[in-house]
């Protein structure tokens, strides 16, 4: 089973703490989400836990073996990463990106064969994304771009999964829909780590959160045990009433 | 269906080409002439015009644009945009100022391998500028000014060089160099800049997968494990090698490196891995019509290859920095 484990890890630019001493295991099973305000150094984090940013402290290791020490192929047939969404270079088909999820497995867009062809066949069907399979990727919409992105990682088949605010700039109904496929895939065996934004459907989805506030996890855990009113007054600055995991924000304190 | 006859068709259009420009000249040679003589067979003369000065020029022609065609297609995938080019991005200019500058202190007397290989250190400088810029910037537009930079520079220093030519004979040559030319090229010129040419190319097609990877940026692409420091040298060495032996066969010939890529893109459904090979048969298909072009028009002197290659280009250029979508800049 793989597992990723990430003890005391900091990054520092120019003096500045990015990230401090930041400890957390990821494992198949596990919904993570990382919630923190603006600048708490959730990206910062999932970058050193890939091996992708450099660090100053601390280790982050996949089955025990320092993730820095894997080649890219090794590190993402392991853990698929989706970053925040980008515009892509070309106006590519939707089958060629999603096929890109299978870069680390060797295959080649626009000529797959075998288990690769199959495997973006899975992720576009999970990603309802067939009937959009041959057009091009600059005609589609915010929520659909979004599942293409959704399906280009999961097409990889990676035991773990590291996203990067999946649900950014999406309507309430996308918003769900790319939870729904990460929670599917979580259900069928993989573990996902995510940053989001919205407290209420991180609330819903996660099975666990991890709280971060200006580079430092200041709790982490089952979201009925870490998920206070006290919590969103430290970590968030927001006056909020918690009912089970139903939150009723009033304002900023 | 269109993709797969692509470059068969592109690759039977560049042989009928390359038959043609044996045909066509100050004096046409018939069809059943050229046959003959291509074959061993035929009267010495025809042999000669065939086989000494149109054949390797129609060589050198298909073969400079079949380069710059590859390299302009790697370097669009790298830096994900479709206005990089060895020309645009001053790599040609700084290759035939490092040429220039072996042929102008003779140096070129040591060795007939001097000439190609200062080429390409030239052309290694400035894609490799190019690439450090790239990691700090991701704006293209920056590139494309750094580009226009060296260009100025290496065009002011082959400036210096020509006020201080001793005489004018070097003045013509590097006239020359600056505006690119096929002409009088025999296969002895050809042998010394193909390996490099057969390095260049191979190295780019054996990388090309991630290029296809970079289209989602360069944070997605090494999230699907591409080994993005490597690709970049890789990229940038092979197109260097390139482009360096193309300016070393035949000067600075610019904008083919983007407008083959360009015709080829919606062929092959954007993807920068499956466009360069295309692009290579398209590019040194249209160099060898503007070969052709300019030895049968007439006129006192004859035009240079890379100012017809330059007046088409060039204008595509801008047509094509015009359509372009504001996303990135």
């Amino acid at each position: 089973m793989t597992e990723l484990r990430v003890s005391n890890l900091s990054v520092r630019v120019d003096d500045k703490a990015l990230v401090d001493a930041a400890s957390f295991r990821l494992k198949p099973g596990d919904l993570t989400v990382l919630l923190g305000p603006n600048g708490a150094g959730k990206t910062s984090l999932l970058r050193a836990a890939l091996g992708l940013q450099k660090t100053q402290a601390g280790s982050s290791d996949l089955d025990g073996a320092p993730v820095t020490g894997l080649s890219p192929t090794e590190r993402a047939r392991r853990v698929a990463y989706l970053p925040q969404i980008r515009p892509l270079a070309w106006p590519n088909r939707v089958n060629d990106i999603v096929a890109l999820g299978r870069f680390s497995h060797g295959a080649a867009i626009g000529k797959l064969a075998g288990e690769d062809a199959a495997a973006v066949d899975r992720a576009l069907t999970a990603c309802d994304l067939k009937y959009l399979a041959d057009r091009a990727a600059d005609t589609l919409s915010g929520g659909e771009l979004a599942r293409m992105h959704c399906a280009r990682a999961l097409a990889a088949e990676a035991p773990l999964l590291i996203a990067d605010e999946p649900t950014a700039a999406l309507d309430p109904r996308h918003q769900f829909r790319i939870l729904d496929l990460i929670k599917s895939y979580v259900e069928q065996g993989g573990g996902a780590l995510k940053d989001l934004h919205d407290i209420e459907l991180a609330a819903r989805y996660a099975t666990r959160l991890i709280w971060m506030k200006a580079g430092r996890i200041l709790a982490e855990g089952r979201v009925s045990d870490t998920l206070t009113e006290e919590r969103l007054a430290e970590v968030y600055e927001i006056d909020a009433q918690v009912q089970g995991t139903q939150i009723f924000m009033k304002g900023a304190l | 269906m269109i993709e797969r006859a692509l470059t068969p068709t592109l690759f039977l259009l560049c042989l009928i080409a390359l038959f043609l420009a044996c045909l066509l000249g100050s004096t046409p040679l018939p069809a059943d002439r050229v046959l003959a003589a291509l074959f061993g067979g035929a009267a010495a003369s025809d042999r000669l015009v065939v086989w000494s000065i149109r054949l390797p020029r129609a060589l050198a022609a298909f073969l400079v644009g079949a380069t710059l065609g590859i390299s302009g297609a790697a370097l669009q995938g790298l830096l994900r945009n479709p206005l990089a080019e060895p020309g645009v991005l001053g790599v040609s200019a700084s290759s035939s100022l490092f040429a220039t500058f072996s042929l102008y202190y003779g140096l070129i007397a040591f060795s007939p391998w001097v000439l190609p290989i200062f080429a390409i250190l030239g052309a290694l400088a400035a894609t490799a500028l190019l690439a450090l810029a790239a990691i700090r910037t991701q704006s293209v537009v920056t590139l494309i000014l750094i580009g226009v930079g060296i260009s100025s520079f290496a065009a002011a220093l082959m400036s210096l060089m020509m006020n201080l030519a001793p005489n004018p004979f070097s003045l013509t040559e590097m006239v020359n160099w600056m505006l690119g030319s096929v002409a009088n090229r025999s296969f002895v010129e050809i042998g010394f800049v193909a390996p490099f040419m057969i390095a260049g190319t191979a190295i780019l097609l054996l990388t090309r997968r991630g290029l296809s990877a970079l289209t989602l940026g360069e944070e997605a692409a090494s999230g699907v494990g591409l080994n993005l420091r490597n690709q970049r040298i890789f990229t940038v060495v092979g197109a260097g090698l390139a482009t360096g032996a193309s300016v070393a066969l035949a000067g600075a010939i610019g904008f083919v490196g983007i407008v083959a890529p360009h015709v080829i893109r919606p062929f092959v459904n954007h993807d920068p891995a499956r466009s360069l090979v295309p692009s290579a048969l398209l590019g040194g298909l249209l160099l060898m019509l503007a070969d052709i072009f300019v030895r049968i028009i007439p006129s006192q002197t004859e035009l240079k290859l890379g100012v017809v290659a330059a007046l088409i280009g060039a204008p595509a250029f801008v047509w094509i920095a015009m359509q372009r979508r504001v996303a990135y800049d």
